[in-house]
């Protein structure tokens, strides 16, 4: 049960078109990545509201099949 | 009423009832998972006392809480009834010094002697 980093980047940005990703491996075992994501869609939204943007572009992976993703988020401006 | 509902009721009174609640895997001091240990070291750091519940003892809580915040994993933090975040955001938060001023704000005990 794991992802690799370019199946995250490419679900981002499916919902993101234009947004700037950059994704880490922190283990190598396809479960436990860190991403930094910055989007013009995160424009005066919390940053709750941000990250639930994200995982909502993951499609219910993260807390199932993507253990753990360290995540980050800024608006573009 | 349904089991859900139940946990949902529950949720929510133990949400209100106390003015910092962690949802997290383990007990205070004693998590048993790095992004719950994230934050209860925050909290223990600035001083606030918190209810902990160890989602592991209570697979209904466990899953009930993701959905009643619609956030997928654990640990959850809550400041007077607001979902606020989970490790990423409340670390995040207490770097740039908002936890503390969102502590402040609500009116919870909190160590300000904290940088």
């Amino acid at each position: 049960m794991a992802m690799d980093a370019h199946e995250i980047e490419k679900l981002i940005r499916a919902r993101f078109p234009d947004a700037e990703v950059t994704i880490q491996d922190l283990a190598g075992d396809g479960n436990h990545y860190a991403a930094h994501v910055t989007a013009k869609e995160f424009k005066g939204k919390s940053r709750v509201q941000q990250h639930k943007m994200v995982y909502d572009a993951l499609e219910g992976r993260m807390g199932g099949v993507l253990h753990a993703l360290a995540l980050t988020t800024s608006p573009k401006d | 009423m349904n089991a859900q509902q139940n946990v949902h009721d529950w949720i929510g009174k133990t949400v209100a009832g106390n003015d910092v609640v962690l949802f997290m895997k383990g007990r205070k001091g004693m998590p048993q998972c790095g992004f719950s240990m994230q934050v209860d070291q925050i909290l223990t750091l600035l001083g606030v006392d918190y209810k902990d519940i160890n989602v592991l003892e209570d697979a209904a809580v466990r899953d009930g809480i993701k959905e009643f915040s619609n956030w997928p994993t654990i640990p959850q933090l809550y400041i007077k009834g607001e979902f606020v975040g989970g490790c990423d955001i409340v670390r995040e938060m207490y770097e740039a010094g908002e936890l503390q001023q969102m502590l402040s704000e609500k009116g919870v005990k909190h160590d300000t002697a904290v940088a």
